[in-house]
């Protein structure tokens, strides 16, 4: 009985480490875009190797709850759906790694004067994506109190939206660039963009296992 | 011959275990939160252990239902809501073992000309009904107390998860010893009279009454129906009630369990009687009514849409349907039993107005003075001596009781090799001599035998208040009636 009790004490260590790798991703990314767009290149190959770091870390923790659950066959009835949460939190961190890697392979000029948009779409990326990590919080411990964050996911995306069409009409319509960089620029504001597009619809998922799971 | 007699008992026992257990633990395993073999085992335990130690509340219900004289006549009963028990869940009917076996027994009682005793009969439809509404109650508060607590306490999933497993398993063991001790009368109910057990001391620890040896018996062939059949049905009604989640699997398991435990405990029917509250009758409910009742009870507390009116529509026909097939096809059978196989299913008995009989009926404050015209005269049956009597005086069923009991004639003769014949660690050297003091005497009635021994020795006189003493000198009285009838 108290070995099973530790067992599930640790799944829920577990669960909130996940959960606090996932937000700290978040954290890094807009950390590693400041630092990109300050040109201070050795701390952003840092940031690259602390948020690859942090991916596997992600993984482990992933696999090593779902081995649990299974093999526990533990809350059999929200199995699927926190596994498919988890994967989506840890496809999410895998999508804040692969942007930061395409600045640094692409090593990507961005004009100064797109810098403020572009740290504010970063920003509201990240709020987000911490707005969806509370949410998953909540899902575990305190479903009532998942309605306060969830809405704020969809805000925040909106406004991601907004910021990406303006953003990008402004690359398009700035004379000084040529239609390769234009391009480049565009598909990077709609990978970051597509972030918080993501977090939006694992939101919408969350919002399904939340029905499944009222008392 | 009774063990043969008994195999149909054991056989609805079988299904029984193979049907109910799927309402105690079912929940739980269709949804993986209990393995299927930690299910069955604690459920075949604590059935058992229901059976024997609380099984005796609701039998008494059943035996005045209608007192089955002979083995064959309890095979047939047996039989027959066995058999409409399955002929039901075939026809995919909601099935209760408690109303195949009423039914049954009531056919019995048309086939012998015994009288359906209505105090009994309106005490087990009434219970029919209560049932599944107090399930529903209780579904109603457990649910709302615990989404409160879940809600106050902000519990973790996977704690949650944990306590309810927990739960669920409490639940079921519970489930298990109210299902044993409330549905044991269903299975062996009917045999304990024509049961030739006597009580037996265990290692001088404890003693085992002969309905406790048969309802042992019973409870380990409805362990057996858990045991070998009940994984399938379990699966079934797991998925099939599994549109609840698990926090209200286990308000409806425990609801359920609680209901049934109500209706068969003899200790809370004490205590509630002793402070003066109403009691709440011991007789055997349906466990799968409790559940549906509990499921109901949630549906309704989130608004009833979720509520499947047809199931409701099912159980509701199935109160009536399943009596009244289990009383025909025993009626059919006993016919056949007695006609075909020629074998006893019944011991006639005789009744007879007579100046004794008369003046003992006066003691009970009613008096005897218009049952005078048939005064002296013999009836085959109760049937029988009820209609005589239909036109002579206002019959309710506390007169009709009073009339019946007297005048019924159990005649008896006391003999030395029947007093050497007794089992001396049950009836003791003092009962013993006092029995001694009327060898010769002839007996017409069981109460002059009753008044003759109390007059005989203080042993034989039930004492007020002392429940335990006089239960046991109950026991004991039935015991040397069976064995001094001739």
């Amino acid at each position: 009985m108290d070995n099973i009790l530790k067992k599930e004490i640790g799944i829920e260590k577990e669960i909130d480490d996940f959960l606090n790798q996932f937000s700290e991703a978040g954290l890094l990314f807009k950390s590693g875009i400041d630092i990109y767009l300050s040109g201070k290149k050795d701390r952003f190959q840092r940031t690259i190797d602390e948020i690859t770091q942090m991916e596997h870390k992600g993984d482990a923790l992933r696999r090593s709850i779902e081995e649990k659950l299974y093999r526990k066959t533990l809350i059999p009835e929200s199995r699927g759906d926190v596994l498919d949460l988890l994967e989506s939190l840890d496809a999410l961190i895998d999508r804040f790694k692969g942007t930061l890697y395409r600045f640094d392979i692409e090593c990507i000029e961005i004009d100064p004067k797109f810098h403020d948009d572009f740290k504010e779409l970063v920003r509201n990326v990240v709020n987000a994506s911490e707005a969806l990590a509370q949410s998953s919080r909540c899902f575990f411990k305190d479903i009532s109190c998942i309605a306060n964050y969830m809405h704020k996911v969809s805000f925040w995306e909106t406004e991601c939206d907004k910021i990406s069409t303006m953003l990008q009409k402004r690359i398009f319509r700035d004379t000084g660039l040529r239609l390769s960089q234009k391009m480049q620029l565009r598909d990077l504001v709609r990978q970051v963009d597509k972030i918080a597009d993501r977090a939006e619809d694992v939101s919408d998922d969350l919002s399904i296992f939340v029905i499944k799971r009222s008392l | 011959m009774f063990a043969f007699f008994l195999s149909s008992g054991l056989f609805l026992g079988w299904s029984l275990g193979a049907n109910d257990a799927s309402n105690v633990f079912g929940t739980a395993v269709g949804a993986k939160m209990i393995k299927f073999r930690t299910a069955a085992i604690y459920c075949s335990i604590f059935i058992i252990l229901g059976a024997v130690i609380s099984g005796a509340g609701a039998s008494n219900t059943l035996e005045k239902l209608g007192s089955i004289n002979a083995p064959g006549g309890a095979f047939v009963v047996a039989f027959a809501a066995a058999l409409s028990v399955y002929l039901m869940t075939l026809a995919r009917f909601p099935v209760s073992t408690s109303q195949a076996i009423v039914g049954a027994i009531i056919g019995w009682n048309f086939f012998s000309g015994a009288l359906t005793d209505v105090d009994s009969l309106t005490k087990i439809v009434l219970t029919w009904i209560l049932c599944p509404v107090l399930s529903a109650l209780f579904a109603i508060f457990f649910y709302k107390l615990i989404v409160f607590i879940i809600q106050s306490f902000k519990i973790h999933m996977f704690r949650l998860d944990r306590y309810t497993r927990n739960g669920l398993l409490l639940a079921g063991i519970f489930g298990s010893y109210s299902l044993g001790a409330n549905n044991i009368a269903n299975v062996m109910g009917v045999f304990i009279p024509v049961s030739p057990f006597s009580d037996i001391s265990v290692f001088g620890l404890f003693n085992l009454s002969a309905a406790q040896q048969l309802f042992c018996f019973g409870g380990v062939a409805i362990a057996v129906g858990v045991l070998t059949y009940s994984k399938r049905v379990m699966a079934t009604v797991g998925s099939g009630i599994m549109d609840l989640s698990p926090v209200a699997a286990l308000v409806a398991v425990w609801s359920h369990s609680i209901v049934l435990f109500l209706f068969s405990s003899q200790g809370l029917e004490a205590f509630l009687r002793s402070h003066g509250l109403p009691s709440i009758p011991l007789v055997p409910v349906s466990s799968s009514q409790a559940i549906v009742g509990a499921v109901i009870g949630m549906g309704l507390l989130k608004g009833g849409k979720s509520i499947n009116w047809h199931i409701v529509g099912g159980i509701s026909s199935g109160w009536i349907i399943t009596p009244v097939i289990a009383a025909l096809i025993s009626f059919v059978s006993l016919f056949f039993m007695q006609n075909v196989f020629m074998q006893e299913t019944y011991r006639p008995v005789s009744y007879q107005m007579t100046k004794e009989v008369a003046l003992r009926i006066d003691k009970t404050g009613f008096s005897s003075k218009s049952l005078e015209t048939i005064m002296d005269k013999k009836f085959e049956s109760a049937m029988k001596m009820k209609k005589a009597l239909s036109g002579q005086i206002p019959l309710t069923p506390k007169i009709l009781d009073i009339v019946l009991s007297a005048s019924r004639i159990n005649e008896m003769e006391i003999t030395m090799d029947k007093i050497n014949s007794m089992d001396s660690d049950w009836i003791s050297e003092e009962h013993k001599k006092a029995i001694e003091k009327l060898i010769g005497q002839k007996f017409m009635h069981k109460w002059q035998f009753a008044e003759a021994l109390g007059n005989s020795s203080f042993t034989w006189q039930f004492r007020e208040g002392d429940k335990n003493f006089n239960e046991n000198l109950s026991r004991k009285f039935l015991y040397v009636y069976g064995l001094f009838e001739k």
